[in-house]
């Protein structure tokens, strides 16, 4: 009889997935959020959306060059960075914003710290806030949906921070991206079927996106409006970039705590910080920064909630 | 003389205050917005650094040891004191430019490092050289990143626009935008240093 007994390390499960494969599937997930984008705002979001992506993988491949690492292009990280990038800007911003944002994004903030996997901040969002600190008035021109002119109107939440009387936009318009907003962000009934494959298919676990949604809704409600448990919690939901933010980006692997409990605690923070920007800060919207500042707190959160070792105490 | 040289050298490039030693990021940070701050904070820290060297390598032998840091301060808080005059008698709007970073000086861990670290133990001449090399070193380093950092957050050089149409990224001129270039300085020079050494 053969030797059947091996001795192996962990991890003993095995699954067909690769890091390459799940990266291309949450690109796939992406993309009737594209087709929505692309009916609401046009061609011009199309083509924010190419140049994102191709200058994203161009950018990637030369600075693997220069640093002699191997070239790892085709695993779909490159692409989902710039595609995400891309979702983030207003449809119609001059041609070099999203190669600007590409370029920084997979530079400072990926290749610099050694690659896919050593990153701690979210490489699109980096790209996204360096845009937005660098040439603000280009991301806020947001273009008015279903009107190819590139007339500007302001965001739902940008009209609320100025504190006009916000006309009352449905709820249903909010759900099906008619408003003003970046590409990606406008059609939620396009990012929840994204989302909702991802969750099917276990790419992603549900505790960042429902602890994080869940902590801005409540919040708002609490705070939302001059009366206590009063405010318009499902507008707060539907608008700016929350969906996106905590279903595509807040979940990202790399940058977010390893256990459940850990990854409640970085969705309950991330509620937070974008509620009280949104309520309180400068801005109107925090999906970003509050992604990016939690990112920094995933090391931390990770130490306090590792696991408990079998048998241990 | 070819001593004299390498004290003078050696704080251009081998012991750059900035890029090497990492001292005085503070007024680094702040004033390197534009070049002309720059040129102004290094050439002030340059006198203040010259005149201090010089001070203390003269009366070195009459300072006691435990209170040594009070008599440095002292002396360098007057060349501090005769900049800050100086520059407001002949050149206000640098001044204003500047602010509350040159009679920050007096506390500027170049300038007493290099009091500290050398002109205490060093001969005259010595201490002349390498206050005028650290000096030039954190004026050039200065430079540098100033340049950069006008260049690409306002588009201009010493205030002249250089293209048309080039929208500068203003982050560089904020704070962060002050981090992210000394980060990446740091990190070239040091990528130079490293591939050096391998050879």
């Amino acid at each position: 009889m053969k030797n059947n007994l091996f001795v192996n390390t962990s991890p003993h499960l095995h699954r067909k997935e690769s890091v390459s494969k799940i990266m291309w599937m949450v690109v796939l997930s992406l993309v009737p959020s594209g087709i929505a984008a692309a009916y609401i705002f046009g061609l011009s979001a199309l083509r924010v959306i190419t140049l994102g992506v191709i200058s994203a993988v161009v950018s990637e491949m030369f600075l693997q060059l220069a640093a002699k690492r191997k070239v790892t292009i085709l695993d779909g990280s490159a692409v989902l960075t710039g595609l995400l990038l891309a979702y983030n800007l207003p449809a119609h911003v001059p041609f070099w914003l999203p190669i600007a944002g590409s370029v920084f994004a997979i530079a400072i903030g990926k290749q610099i710290f050694g690659g896919l996997g050593q990153n701690i901040f979210n490489p699109a969002l980096v790209g996204r806030v360096f845009l937005m600190a660098s040439w603000p008035k280009y991301m806020v021109a947001f273009t008015q949906p279903m009107n190819y002119d590139a007339i500007t109107s302001a965001t739902p939440l940008a009209i609320l921070k100025e504190g006009r009387a916000l006309e009352k936009i449905p709820y249903l318009n909010l759900f099906l991206g008619n408003r003003g907003g970046c590409i990606g962000e406008v059609c939620i009934l396009a990012l929840l079927i994204g989302a909702a494959f991802l969750l099917i298919k276990g790419y992603i676990s549900w505790h960042i996106p429902a602890s994080y949604i869940l902590t801005v809704g409540l919040f708002t409600y609490i705070f939302g409006a001059k009366a206590l448990f009063s405010g318009d919690w499902l507008f707060h939901i539907l608008s700016g970039g929350l969906i996106l933010g905590a279903f595509f980006m807040a979940t990202d692997y790399v940058t977010s705590p390893l256990t459940a409990k850990g990854q409640v605690v970085f969705g309950i923070g991330c509620g937070l910080i974008t509620a009280i920007i949104r309520l309180w800060g400068g801005y109107p919207e925090g999906v970003s920064y509050a992604i990016l500042m939690m990112n920094a707190a995933t090391p931390i959160i990770d130490r306090y909630t590792k696991n408990r070792v079998y048998g241990a105490k | 003389m070819k001593k004299y040289f390498y004290e003078f050298s050696k704080g251009i490039i081998r012991e750059n205050p900035t890029f090497v030693l990492v001292l005085g990021l503070c007024p680094t940070l702040a004033v390197s917005i534009s070049v002309i701050n720059g040129i102004g904070m290094g050439i002030a820290a340059t006198f203040v650094l010259l005149g201090s060297n010089i001070i203390i390598s003269l009366i070195k032998t009459v300072i006691p040891d435990r209170i040594r840091i009070p008599c440095f301060i002292v002396v360098i808080a007057t060349f501090v004191t005769i900049v800050e005059m100086t520059m407001k008698a002949y050149s206000p709007a640098l001044n204003r430019a500047l602010g509350i970073y040159v009679p920050l000086i007096v506390v500027n861990c170049i300038v007493l490092g290099r009091v500290e670290a050398y002109a205490q133990k060093a001969t005259v001449v010595n201490s002349f050289f390498d206050g005028l090399g650290m000096g030039l070193g954190f004026t050039l380093a200065l430079i540098l990143i100033s340049g950069i950092r006008e260049f690409l957050g306002a588009g201009k050089i010493l205030g002249h626009t250089l293209f048309k149409g080039f929208e500068p990224a203003f982050v560089l001129g904020m704070p962060s935008g002050a981090l992210l270039a000394i980060g990446l300085l740091l990190g070239f020079f040091n990528l130079i240093k490293m591939r050096k050494t391998c050879k």
